[in-house]
């Protein structure tokens, strides 16, 4: 793994003078002979909101999962606020991140918002958002509370502050995972096909909270196949194929004239 | 003629059952009680010991390396398969007496070991097999996105357990769990075997002394029934509890 100089191979159309958030150079993972990645590279600095496309299979969840070492990359470099992941490879070949309180540090810094919502089933709501900022964080718990309660709030649940997830619909849970990872004061929010899971008719609530993010000019990186969405909201698109970065840039060249074949392809498939 | 013969036995053999299990000598009721409290002392820790031995033995089996997944394996096998008496009589007799060679190596002198921590220290070790598979099967149901939510948001390993696991794991657990506390009240009768003055070793002195065999012998099966009833509410307040974000079969859809 080269550790050497390190240049920013993608530029991102706006936020030029901003800080970098997320910096991946050369990335490629493996599992076992399956090579999903092939050298990506993807930089996001503050106030971006990057949306990374692509059919099933072209790596974008993986590429994703690996910012926040959910998986863990063969190779390639990681920054995240300017710190680098340290990996080492341990006796199966295999790498994982050589310092685990760096990781933790790191992704306790990133909201992450998944597919499945994965709230914690034995918690209330309130408690799923404030199970992060009391216990891995060290806030007080009156403190994150009163944030928790604005923040379900804001995304719509304030009466279901004391219900289990179970009891709550699929567009429901999502916004209260959306509030969970808000709670944290992320640097970035990782969304991972937040709206792929959901019945269509809740897709329009989802998508309303993360737009209203975006549009506050919070830093985000977004998995999606909500390709008006992207659109609307993204400041910069990269389409991934096969484990590359086949096309990017701002969402109105990308989608308004796109130069790669596979990315009219898919456009048209997609839309 | 047979209503007068009964009416007329009946307030005899009540006295004197009654004086049999009457709490002050010589009735043997005292004896009695104070077995069912050896037999609840030693079912509370074996319980307790085996669910210490089942998280660690779950969580071996589940993320430990090759060597130590390959003994926990075999320790739950060999003792899942062996019939408790056996082990008992086995890890008793073999178990103390390991302890005072070692002793005697060491050049201390050997030590009567105390019937209650042995009896403890053997059920739990059986218990810990158990508890470890029933345990193993709970944190598998756990839906892997919950763990992977914690990780993603930089839950230690120690808080991951305690936070997030071990309460995730728990309405999974608690159906073969609540079995297994009724297995260990009822298995430190096997405990009689050794000598130790449980409740069913206490009723087969008082029943050998009075000859009231029938007597005794029902008056231990009450008290097991009322531990297993007594048991039988706070199983139900835990798992209420425990299953409080779980809705109930006939509310999903």
């Amino acid at each position: 793994m080269s550790h050497g100089e390190t240049v920013s191979l993608s530029q991102p159309s706006s936020a030029q003078g901003a800080a970098e958030a997320i910096h991946v150079e050369n990335l490629h993972k493996k599992f076992g002979e399956l090579h999903v990645l092939k050298g990506v590279s993807l930089s996001a600095r503050d106030g971006d909101v990057i949306a990374i496309i692509g059919g099933s299979g072209s790596g974008k969840s993986t590429l994703l999962r690996c910012i926040n070492c959910l998986e863990n990359p063969t190779s390639g470099i990681i920054r995240v606020n300017g710190e680098e992941i340290r990996l080492k490879a341990d006796s199966h070949g295999n790498t994982q991140p050589a310092d685990r309180r760096q990781i933790e540090r790191i992704r306790s810094r990133l909201g992450m918002v998944f597919q499945s919502f994965n709230l914690w089933s034995h918690m209330t709501l309130l408690e799923n958002v404030i199970e992060v900022p009391v216990h891995v964080l060290g806030v007080k718990k009156e403190q994150a509370v009163a944030e928790a309660e604005k923040l379900l709030a804001r995304v719509g649940l304030a009466e279901k502050r004391d219900v289990y997830p179970a009891f709550l619909s699929g567009g429901q849970q999502q916004r209260a995972a959306i509030a969970r990872a808000l709670a944290i004061q992320p640097r970035v929010m990782l969304f991972d096909e937040p709206t792929s899971a959901l019945d269509p008719e809740l897709v329009g609530e989802v998508l309303k909270v993360i737009g209203d993010l975006a549009r506050e000019g919070r830093t985000m990186v977004l998995v999606t196949h909500e390709m008006k969405f992207a659109r609307e909201v993204a400041t910069h698109i990269v389409y991934l194929y096969n484990g590359v970065v086949e096309e990017e840039g701002p969402p109105a060249a990308l989608f308004g004239s796109p130069k790669s074949d596979r990315l009219k392809q898919f456009l048209r498939n997609v839309g | 003629m047979e209503a007068k013969l009964i009416g007329a036995i009946i307030p005899a053999a009540a006295s004197g059952i009654f004086d049999l299990l009457a709490l002050e000598p010589p009735g043997w009721g005292g004896n009695l009680l104070r077995g069912l409290l050896s037999s609840v002392q030693i079912a509370l820790g074996a319980y307790g010991l085996g669910l210490l031995i089942g998280i660690g033995g779950a969580y071996g089996r589940l993320y430990g390396g090759p060597v130590v997944r390959d003994l926990l394996g075999l320790y739950t096998t060999v003792v899942r398969a062996v019939p408790e008496l056996v082990l008992i009589l086995m890890l008793y007799f073999a178990g103390t007496d390991l302890v005072n060679r070692i002793l005697i190596a060491f050049g201390h002198q050997p030590v009567d070991i105390n019937g209650l921590v042995a009896g403890i220290g053997v059920l739990g070790i059986v218990q810990g097999a158990y508890s470890t598979e029933v345990l193993r099967g709970a944190i598998l149901s756990i839906p892997q996105g919950q763990i992977e939510a914690a990780r993603a948001y930089g839950m230690p390993p120690g808080l991951l357990l305690r936070r997030i696991t071990l309460p995730a794991m728990l309405p999974f657990a608690i159906p073969g769990l609540a079995n297994l506390w009724l297995i260990a009240t009822k298995d430190t009768a096997l405990l009689a075997i050794v000598g130790f003055n449980e409740l069913t070793q206490t009723t087969r002195l008082a029943a050998g002394a009075t000859k009231a065999y029938f007597t005794f012998f029902l008056a231990a099966g009450a008290l097991y029934l009322a531990l297993t009833l007594f048991s039988n509410v706070i199983i139900a307040r835990v798992e209420r509890w425990a299953r409080c974000g779980t809705p109930k079969l006939s509310e999903t859809r």
